[in-house]
């Protein structure tokens, strides 16, 4: 679905990923850990187009997208949770949920996917008309996800979805992102909580300072002595 | 003052207050999603009341069909000058982009002088918009109800598109969060072209009406109610539309009552409006309905 090759990007002289190269395959769940500043949200930025890599290959759907625009490249599936959540507080709940499906024309699939979202996060509903600015952080980050899933994603980059959020909450979001998958959605996501990250993965890439360290199948990473060490916490 | 000379100078200050509430919807759509004070918008209202008269006394156009051409090539006037003047510097600092609404602005004023000459004009009116109407005895001429009547409806329509419509909730998210609003697939360079575009479609609205009120037209007419309208934004709280519409209305209200109930101090009019800036932004400096919404980070 999208593979990367030797990825170099830069901010001013900072050398921020150095030859990163990863791969997606279609319908896995995919997820990068790491410590902060390994040059995770780089990697998820630079797909995007949000970062202009100074060298190196983003292939997605067999063609190079490096230099493709951020908006041309959401209409074709690819899609970005931030990290931070950034939904639009001066919005109501329904207003940021249309957006999410602004480059869409069908508004017959459009009103089926809110339907769905709305399944999937019930307090979505409730708030509907509410601004999502006077949300608690748990129901703007299933807003955020809520969002992306209105634009029709085929693969879903997730930039640390549980970040700040109470340990109940953050195994919501992990069901709610199996559900995603099952839908036939390939999702590559960033994790500072490695081990709610790894029991749902296929795959899985360790970076450390802009480099690919370690990869390998997520159950075979969590019995990983080194990864227990440094990010297991064991 | 008598109450019949008190209803007139109440539509006198509607009147005005209208326009200025029309033309400071430009300068605070521009600021809520550019930050930027767009100084050429006073003369982008000023184009509109002259490419009336062109169209009437050069190309001969019927009074309307001038009004629809003027309101048209202003809307375009204003997507011109953000391409040429604010677009390339997108990414500069900020006094940058200021310094270079100001020589805009210089640009379209002294370029008018040249085109269309210091000489003032006329303003062309139908006879229809010089009638007087007598209400209970008070005698009103008719544009005052005019201006108004289609204000309000300009307002309404503007409203209706940023509150309800996919283009309005993007304006409105780009206004927050550029980046974001481009992960939703929203050109932010489209959503800034349509937000003046319709900012300058409201200055050329308030144009035309101001001809038919103040038909004495100069190159430099832009200037002042350009500065007042940017006052009524800024009082109202700069980047919201409810706000700049409020403050044209308070602006445009209080200097024909002050001046109507101080006939000495007329020469002074256009301090007023200062004073006035001055004393709201000493007690709300955010202005009288400035953004602070509830937020949770």
């Amino acid at each position: 679905m999208i593979s990367i090759h030797d990825l170099h990007v830069y901010y001013g002289g900072i050398h921020a990923l150095r030859g990163v190269s990863l791969s997606v395959s279609k319908g896995q769940i995919v997820s990068l850990i790491g410590a902060n500043g390994a040059g995770k949200s780089t990697t998820l930025r630079s797909i995007m187009t949000l970062e202009k890599p100074r060298s190196g290959q983003i292939i997605y759907k067999d063609k190079d997208i490096t230099q493709t625009k951020t908006t041309e490249l959401v209409k074709d599936g690819l899609i970005l949770v931030p990290e931070g959540r950034h939904v639009f507080t001066n919005l109501t709940v329904e207003e940021n949920l249309i957006l999410g499906a602004y480059a869409r024309k069908d508004a017959k699939a459009v009103n089926e996917d809110m339907q769905w979202v709305y399944e999937l996060f019930p307090r979505l509903k409730e708030r509907s008309r509410q601004r999502a600015g006077t949300m608690s952080g748990g129901e703007q980050q299933m807003l955020a996800v809520g969002r992306a899933l209105m634009s029709a994603p085929e693969l879903l980059l997730m930039d640390e979805p549980s970040l700040g959020l109470a340990p109940l909450i953050v195994r919501d979001i992990f069901n709610i992102i199996k559900k995603i998958s099952e839908r036939g959605v390939t999702i590559l996501l960033i994790e500072q909580n490695a081990k709610v990250a790894l029991e749902i993965s296929d795959y899985a890439y360790v970076m450390e300072t802009g480099n690919i360290v370690l990869e390998g199948r997520g159950k075979e990473l969590l019995n990983d002595e080194n990864v227990k060490k440094a990010y297991l916490g064991a | 003052m008598s109450i019949n000379t008190f209803f007139q100078h109440l539509s006198n200050g509607l009147a005005l207050g209208s326009l200025y509430a029309l033309i400071a919807i430009g300068y605070t759509m521009v600021y809520g999603i550019l930050r930027l004070i767009n100084f050429a918008h006073g003369e982008i209202f000023m184009i509109s009341t002259y490419v009336v008269f062109y169209g009437v006394s050069i190309f001969y156009l019927p009074w309307w069909v001038s009004i629809i051409v003027a309101i048209v090539i202003t809307g375009l006037l204003g997507i011109i000058v953000e391409r040429a003047a604010y677009r390339p510097l997108r990414n500069s600092p900020r006094i940058s982009v200021m310094i270079s609404a100001i020589g805009a602005s210089f640009l379209i004023q002294n370029l008018a002088i040249v085109i269309f000459g210091g000489r003032p004009k006329s303003f062309p009116i139908p006879d229809y918009f010089n009638t007087v109407i007598q209400v209970q005895g008070v005698s009103v001429p008719i544009v005052n109800f005019f201006i108004p009547v289609i204000t309000l409806v300009a307002l309404v329509i503007l409203i209706y598109i940023i509150e309800k419509t996919k283009t309005g909730m993007a304006m409105r998210a780009v206004s927050r969060d550029y980046e974001t609003a481009r992960l939703m697939g929203i050109s932010v360079d489209n959503i800034v072209s349509i937000t003046f575009g319709l900012g300058s479609l409201m200055a050329a609205i308030g144009g035309v009406m101001w001809g038919l009120k103040y038909p004495n037209l100069i190159p430099l007419i832009g200037l002042m109610p350009g500065l007042k309208a940017f006052i009524a934004a800024v009082i109202g709280g700069i980047g919201n539309i409810k706000g700049a519409v409020l403050g044209g209305f308070l602006l445009g209200m209080t200097e024909i009552m002050i001046i109507a109930s101080l006939p000495n101090v007329t020469g002074y009019r256009d301090a007023f409006a200062f004073i006035l800036l001055i004393g709201i932004l000493i007690y709300k400096p955010s202005g009288l309905l400035g953004q602070d919404i509830g937020e949770k980070v």
